[in-house]
């Protein structure tokens, strides 16, 4: 179980996040949602390691993340930004190779290699995996990373706005493959997502932030009511129930 | 990998051929024009010496530069060491006059640059790195601040003393291998030999830095650690390669941009390889244009300067059309 226990970050003497407790449930698809300047990303990116918390504590299976080996660390827990730019020139294959890292320190091995074919056939591209990250579409490079995270084979993956620039289709086949991972690979995904209406449809779980604070946590049902996202977004967004699933109609 | 085999010539044959280049290169040099063998050659030996090791130093720093900094139109120079160096040498010169190298001890001064350097670039990433979420290019942007502030010093310190000092001074800013501190070399070797073995250590972690921090930090590698410790290393490289020659830094951009694009791939013993290998190509080619195409008319910091500008000027050209 990873969590955070009042975890708090101020950049220029100004709270970003503020007190925050949230415990990942494992085997769980969780969204972070919030209007922009929430917290979402710097959230993810302290129970991550990416960034030190100021205050509180992250704990990665009952220990404080910061005392976990590096290596030891890299094979329970996988992140991945929305920038995502890299300035080396590395086709599908290659960038997917870098997943195992943690395992093998760059000299692949014959199963680090059966891990990556694996990831590369996961994600559907096999097609396409000797062509450079530069040359694919934007749905393709995202699929083209989290094959890297999926090679990585880290029991939590975390995503930052993994749907960014993604058409429908993309971002519906993004998130249909990381129900899969959570259902036939028993990983646990956390991520942070913009659209309120994709974290309703695909989330298990959802924590509400807000100036830095948790406004509410919960299964998705409880959260996606007008009660509460008036008091996130701060707006009467109306809700419709199409084949048993709320869709928030927010655009007029 | 199989991608890479099917588009020409693979990596390995394309290093084969830079290193015939370079042994063609190294022969030329070597042999070109002898009346005296027993006089010419362990002279030549000598020099071919000191330009492989100040070949391969510049063209490691400047790689394993741009892989920490992700930027690949930076050399180490912008973060002010060579500027240190020759503040020193100024600095020499101001308080000893113009015979101060004569007076001062070769290899005390040499010693003292090279700390001077690795002390610096370890204060400047202190620095930087004590508060939280600075970035590296927080970090270049201070070196060049300081690389400025020793740049104007030297030039201050350069209008005071008198011009005979001057030409004392601007020898020494030009990287040349005409006359390099040959009693100097063996410590040099011995300098870089020790840091390379530091080097090893950390080369699993090159190819997974190159993807940017987040990435390397997801891959489990301790950035910060390995970061500071690669910081130390070119400070070592390009003081070694510096205080022999002179600063010629820019060669690096020069040979480490070869090196990528003739080779095309971001595995760094590869790329390390191929740059040392333009870098021979370049300095031992280049040495040999100076002494017998223009007779020693110039120096070879001035012809790496000037390939090395216009080939400058080609990437930004490129990388501004892409």
């Amino acid at each position: 179980m990873i969590e955070a226990r009042s975890v708090s970050k101020s950049y220029a003497g100004k709270k970003v996040i503020d007190g925050v407790s949230v415990s990942i449930r494992p085997g769980t698809i969780t969204s972070f949602i919030g209007p922009n300047g929430a917290g979402k990303s710097t959230l993810l990116s302290m129970m991550t390691r990416l960034m030190a918390h100021d205050e509180g504590e992250v704990l990665v299976e009952g220990r404080p993340i910061g005392s976990w080996d590096n290596k030891e660390l890299a094979k329970k827990l996988s992140i991945l930004k929305q920038s995502n730019h890299i300035n080396v020139r590395l086709t599908v294959r290659e960038l997917v190779s870098f997943g195992r890292f943690p395992y093998c320190q760059g000299r692949l091995r014959k199963e680090d290699w059966a891990y990556v074919e694996e990831a590369i056939d996961y994600m559907e591209l096999g097609p396409m995996q000797h062509k450079y990250i530069d040359q694919l579409s934007g749905g393709q490079r995202q699929r083209a990373y989290i094959a890297m995270v999926v090679a990585q084979n880290t029991e939590y993956i975390f995503l930052d706005e993994p749907l960014n620039n993604l058409d429908m289709k993309h971002a519906v086949g993004i998130m249909h493959v990381l129900r899969r991972l959570v259902e036939e690979k028993g990983k646990t995904v956390i991520l942070v997502i913009h659209d309120v209406n994709f974290a309703s449809f695909h989330s298990d779980h959802i924590v509400a932030l807000k100036d830095g604070k948790v406004v509410r946590e919960g299964t998705t049902s409880t959260i996606v009511t007008q009660e509460v996202l008036k008091e996130l977004y701060g707006m009467d967004v109306p809700i419709q129930e199409v084949d048993g699933r709320r869709v928030c109609v927010y655009f007029g | 990998m199989q991608a890479e085999a099917s588009r020409g010539l693979s990596v390995k044959n394309k290093l084969l051929v830079l290193t015939g280049l370079a042994a063609v290169m190294a022969a030329l040099f070597l042999a070109y024009g002898v009346d005296d063998w027993s006089y010419a050659l362990p002279r030549r030996l000598k020099k071919a010496a000191a330009i492989v090791l100040t070949g391969f130093a510049i063209a490691l720093s400047t790689v394993i530069f741009q892989t920490i900094t992700n930027n690949r139109i930076l050399t180490p120079s912008i973060i002010g060491l060579d500027a240190l160096y020759n503040l020193l040498q100024t600095i020499i010169v101001y308080a000893f006059g113009g015979m101060a190298f004569l007076v001062v001890n070769k290899q005390a001064n040499y010693l003292l640059s090279i700390v001077l350097m690795m002390i610096f670039s370890t204060l400047l990433y202190r620095l930087m790195f004590r508060r939280e979420n600075s970035s590296i290019y927080l970090l270049l942007l201070t070196g060049l601040i300081f690389g400025t502030l020793f740049q104007s010093g030297s030039s201050f310190m350069q209008a005071l003393i008198n011009p005979d000092d001057f030409l004392v001074v601007q020898a020494k800013m030009f990287a040349s291998f005409n006359n390099i501190e040959y009693d100097l070399l063996a410590l040099s070797y011995v300098l870089i030999g020790a840091v390379l073995l530091w080097y090893w250590r950390l080369s699993k972690y090159m190819d997974a830095l190159s993807l940017g921090k987040d990435h390397a930090l997801n891959l489990g590698i301790p950035y910060e650690r390995v970061t500071r410790q690669l910081l130390v290393i070119i400070a070592v490289l390009v003081a070694v390669s510096t205080a022999l020659v002179g600063p010629i830094t820019f060669l690096g951009l020069l040979v480490a941009n070869t090196a990528y694009q003739f080779l095309g791939t971001y595995r760094h013993p590869a790329l390390i390889t191929g740059a040392a290998l333009v870098s021979f190509i370049a300095l031992l080619g280049g040495q040999f244009l100076v002494e017998h195409v223009f007779t020693f008319s110039t120096t070879i910091s001035v012809i790496i300067n000037f390939a090395g500008g216009a080939y400058f000027l080609y990437l930004l050209l490129k990388e501004n059309r892409a």
